[in-house]
């Protein structure tokens, strides 16, 4: 057993940049992650980080346009602590070393990104994120703060309490990926999830392999509930055969997209009149699949994005890794040719609810970055306001559960939090778990036990049951039901959807439930174990499904990146409201909170989002 | 406790829907597969795998190095021999997920990003240090589809299972270049650190390493000299000595980590790095450079 004040799970940007501040509170604190931190997905990230620096600009204004881009379902307080603190969170990275690019001044630069009133996206090239990634990293090393690497969390420790505000982390559970032994971590301070995105739920996307949304999983399973899963962004311009993306950037710079028909679709097709390119990624995305549904598309499948015009100096001072990108992963070149571009799963809004101190409404757990929901992103997020989420509240949570202090949060979280129920959904079959859940247990997994120490240790025998189990019998491959949960959540849960074709995907993921209940592991090794480590993640990815197909079912009117067929408009009458999914011990139960519209000095009036 | 959600079939009052009433009623519920079904649901995957090969216009023979020495049959390391459909644009990551998915769920390598950012799946594909992610099948063949492909872990490292190496010795060489920005001038607040646009340019390129190991591992004077820094962590020395915003001590101070004992002096300018770093960091260049500026600053100090 591994004792330490606070472990976080994840090494990307929001787990590193936690455990550095919960280091600079003094406490003891460890990294556990499934990949070396250096490997984690934030290194993707291209486009760059949102912070309002410069004369003429004010973070009311990044928040205000948060709020607009958020379609009005994102909260005041986590919006307008994101946009103030992120300029320090920017500049403390630049005072780390991350090698932003430069004006002519040596000033850091900034551009435009879609949805901003003002160029405030800070970057470095076309490599924002693996410079945010590694420069943070850096600090880690700098700072001698252990590093579990390779280290996969399979479960959370918590007591068991029927109320889940009740309800107590006391660590986790790893499996040692090289040794294949499963280990208890016990924290005095507090667990913080950071385990990133779930793209890997859709068979389209921008996410790694690894982004199995395990994290948000294991906070379900444990009693949190999952805050407006239904809005998952699709990014407009990613590559038809890997979902690599091409950044945003490339159309702040002036790139342009056009149909089959050679047409500029996003003016001439009336899209987006003013912004055009610009316009936010949900818009786009909506667009580019019109024009293919409408015969406009090519090969049925893509529409075009061109930057020949931009020449290849431009190109090549601030895009030269897309074209890397599109000539290792699709065989163009951005110079010669325009680039075959589609939509594809890129980022959840929705996730674990928090607070903006991070803290979820089990006591000493705690989520940051893409896999939490504090909400700023309400039901779309702007492009380059994740990373700035990363930092601002990946330190927020990192000083909280180390003790700091740094103020009482606004946003309610939990149960108690409720305003509205949701009676009769139309579900065509029952969701949650199939199985008795323990009788003894309330908790999934949740331990009947006198101290904490207690606590992990009952946990782990949990899991060395279920890891045996799993390892021992005779059964199924775990990929099938992973590539049909993935098939069928891109087929009916896209950007557009309608009730039967969600019914039919909630019928799907139910399926693939059942056939998961006799899933074998193959590969009767203890060392790197993969095989053991894709099943338990395929767990993980239903569980993450069935919470977004049961908001898209839910929601009955089109906001943000949330369309729908039947309900053509947004309705702020009856959905100004957070969705909650509460995993309630294996019969999920959905539910509504308010939206905080009311910030430190003004409310925001939902107006109609308009680009 | 609980809402809408959960339907149940006693529950007369509420209302229930068509749909859920009808798949309780066809007494949809779920029942454990016996092994019978087990074995046929697996004989069914195994036949779709093969008709899907047989399908093909195209398919690509992997050789994959295999070993566990945790499992009697892989003790001994072998080669085995997947066949797979080729498809335009598919790379030698693509592939062998296919083989694990379709024949083996034990294959063992690294990988996430599927984009050449993670650094994971550095491998040693026909005979050279490649990122599987990075490599397109069809580039390994003069023209059309390659025969067989060869895949096995990088060499001069130890091999954990299949394709898998520790990479542990080449993380201790990179941290033990003190690899973070240590500068003590750093303004307070929001004031921002200038750098010149022309001093980012000139540190850009080493910074973009994603420590995959590739260079190391195609390295014989790391192969024979375990304590050789490497050209990765020499790379990432070099990123900070020549960044500007660190001050003329600290520079001073990265000059001699490097030139230790088993720092840049005992590069002998082979290229093999440079030639394989799927960033296209000029490795060897950057490593000529530190020697020079060594030199001068000695000189300077004698
Ligand atoms: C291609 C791409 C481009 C993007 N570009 C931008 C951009 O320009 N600007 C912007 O603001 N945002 C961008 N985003 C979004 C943003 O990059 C991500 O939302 C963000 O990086 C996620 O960071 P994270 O720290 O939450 O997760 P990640 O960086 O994904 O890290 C997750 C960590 O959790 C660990 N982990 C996961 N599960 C487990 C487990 N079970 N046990 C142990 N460890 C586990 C992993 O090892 C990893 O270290 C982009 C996203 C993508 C995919
Ligand atoms: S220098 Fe190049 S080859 Fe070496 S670890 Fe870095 S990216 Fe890989
Ligand atoms: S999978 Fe990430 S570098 Fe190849």
């Amino acid at each position: 057993m591994h004792e330490h004040d606070v472990i976080v799970v994840g090494g990307g940007g929001a787990g590193l940049r936690a455990a550095i501040a919960a280091h600079e509170e003094d406490a003891d604190v460890a990294i556990v992650t499934k990949l070396h931190p250096v490997r984690s997905h934030t290194g993707a990230a291209e486009g760059g980080i949102n912070a309002a620096l410069r004369e003429g600009d004010d973070p009311k204004d990044h928040a205000y346009d948060t709020m607009k881009g958020s379609d009005y379902l994102g909260d005041a307080p986590a919006i307008e602590t994101l946009c103030e603190m992120s300029p320090e969170e920017t500049i403390q990275l630049e005072h780390w070393g991350m090698p932003f690019s430069r004006e002519d001044d040596g000033r850091v630069s900034q551009r435009p990104f879609g949805g901003l009133s003002f160029p405030r996206t800070t970057y470095a090239g076309a490599e924002t994120g693996h410079h945010l990634l590694h420069t943070m990293y850096e600090q880690v090393v700098k700072r001698g703060i252990t590093v579990y690497d390779e280290f996969y969390v399979t479960e959370l420790a918590t007591t068991d309490h029927p109320d889940p505000e009740e309800r107590e982390c006391h660590g986790c559970i790893a499996y040692d990926i090289k040794s294949g032994d499963l280990v208890g971590f016990e924290a005095s301070g507090g667990v913080i999830l950071a385990t990133g995105g779930d793209g890997q739920a859709f068979d389209h996307t921008t996410n790694a392999v690894a982004n199995t949304g395990d994290g948000l999983a294991m906070a379900y399973r444990a009693g949190v509930p999952v805050e407006d899963p239904e809005f998952v962004q699709f990014h407009p311009t990613t590559l038809p055969s890997t979902g690599v993306l091409i950044s945003e950037g490339v159309r702040g710079e002036g790139g342009i997209l056009y149909n089959g028909e050679g047409e500029r679709f996003m003016f001439e097709h009336g899209y987006a009149n003013n912004d055009g390119e610009l316009a936010s990624r949900d818009v786009v995305s909506r667009a580019e699949l019109t024009e293919v549904n409408e015969g406009r598309g090519i090969d049925d499948e893509y529409v075009y994005l061109d930057m020949r015009h931009l020449g290849e100096e431009r190109v090549v001072d601030r895009l030269e890794n897309i074209l890397h990108l599109a000539e290792d992963f699709e065989g163009v070149d951005g110079l010669e040719e325009a680039m075959p571009v589609k939509p594809g799963q890129h980022y959840h809004m929705g996730g674990i609810e928090t607070d903006e101190n991070g803290h979820t409404c089990i006591d000493g757990l705690y989520a940051a970055g893409e896999c939490a929901c504090v909400s700023v992103h309400g039901s779309n997020r702007l492009g380059g306001n994740a990373l700035p989420e990363l930092i601002v509240f990946g330190s927020r949570a990192g000083s909280h559960a180390a003790g700091g202090d740094i103020g009482k949060a606004r946003i309610p979280t939990g149960p108690s939090a409720r305003t509205e129920d949701e009676t009769g959904l139309d579900t065509p079959v029952s969701p949650g778990a199939i199985d008795q859940p323990d009788p003894d247990a309330v908790a999934d997994g949740g331990a009947v036990a006198a101290n904490p120490t207690a606590t992990v240790k009952q946990t782990l025998e949990g899991e060395r049951r279920r890891v045996d189990e799993m390892m021992e019998r005779d059964g199924i491959n775990h990929a099938e039901i992973r590539s049909d949960l993935q098939d069928a959540m891109t087929q009916s849960v896209n950007v557009f959807r309608e009730k039967e074709g969600i019914q039919d995907a909630l019928e799907a993921i139910r399926d693939c439930r059942e056939r998961y209940q006799n899933v074998a592991v193959d590969d009767p090794s203890r060392t790197f174990n993969t095989d053991l480590l894709h099943t338990i993640e395929t767990r993980n990815l239903i569980d993450v499904a069935e919470t977004i197909a049961l908001g898209a079912l839910a929601r009955e009117e089109f906001r943000g990146a949330h369309w729908r067929a039947e309900h053509q408009a947004r309705d702020d009458e009856d959905w100004l409201k957070h969705t909650m999914v509460a995993w309630n011990d294996g019969e999920p139960d959905l539910y509504y909170t308010d939206v905080l519209l009311d910030g430190e000095e003004k409310t925001y009036e939902p107006k109609i989002r308009s680009y | 406790m609980s809402t809408g959600i959960t339907e149940t079939d006693d529950d007369s009052t509420e209302t229930q829907t068509q749909a859920v009433g009808a798949a309780r009623a066809a007494g949809d519920v779920y029942s454990e597969m016996t092994s019978e079904e087990i074995e046929a649901a697996n004989e069914q995957s195994r036949r779709r795998t093969r008709e899907l090969v047989e399908e093909a216009d195209h398919t690509v023979e992997l050789k994959v190095f295999r070993f566990d020495p945790e499992v009697p049959e892989k003790e001994e390391p072998r080669f085995d021999t997947f066949r797979v459909p080729f498809s335009k644009g598919m790379t030698v990551l693509d592939a062998l997920m296919w083989a694990r998915d379709q024949y083996d769920s034990s294959l063992t390598f690294r990988h996430s990003c599927r984009q050449a950012v993670c650094g994971s799946d550095a491998l040693f594909v026909n005979g050279k240090q490649r990122l599987g992610c990075k490599t397109q099948v069809a580039d390994l063949a003069d023209s059309g589809v390659p025969e067989t492909v060869r895949i096995e872990p990088l060499p001069h490292a130890e091999v954990v299972k299949d394709l898998v190496v520790d990479m542990e010795h080449f993380y201790d060489q990179m941290e033990s270049v003190e690899p973070y920005f240590q500068d003590e001038d750093t303004p307070d607040g929001l004031e921002e650190q200038y750098q010149s646009r022309e001093n980012r340019e000139k540190v850009k390129m080493s910074t973009r390493c994603i420590w995959c190991g590739a260079c190391m591992s195609s390295c014989n004077i790391a192969a024979g000299n375990n304590d050789y820094l490497g050209p990765a962590a020499i790379n990432k020395a070099y990123r900070f000595a020549m960044d500007e915003r660190e001050g003329d001590e600290l520079t001073e101070h990265r000059l001699n980590i490097i030139e230790q004992e088993h720092g840049v002096w005992r590069c002998q300018t082979q290229f093999s790095c440079t030639e394989v770093c799927p960033k296209d960091i000029p490795l060897t260049e950057h490593i000529q450079e530190l020697k020079r500026e060594a030199v001068k600053s000695n000189l300077k100090f004698w």
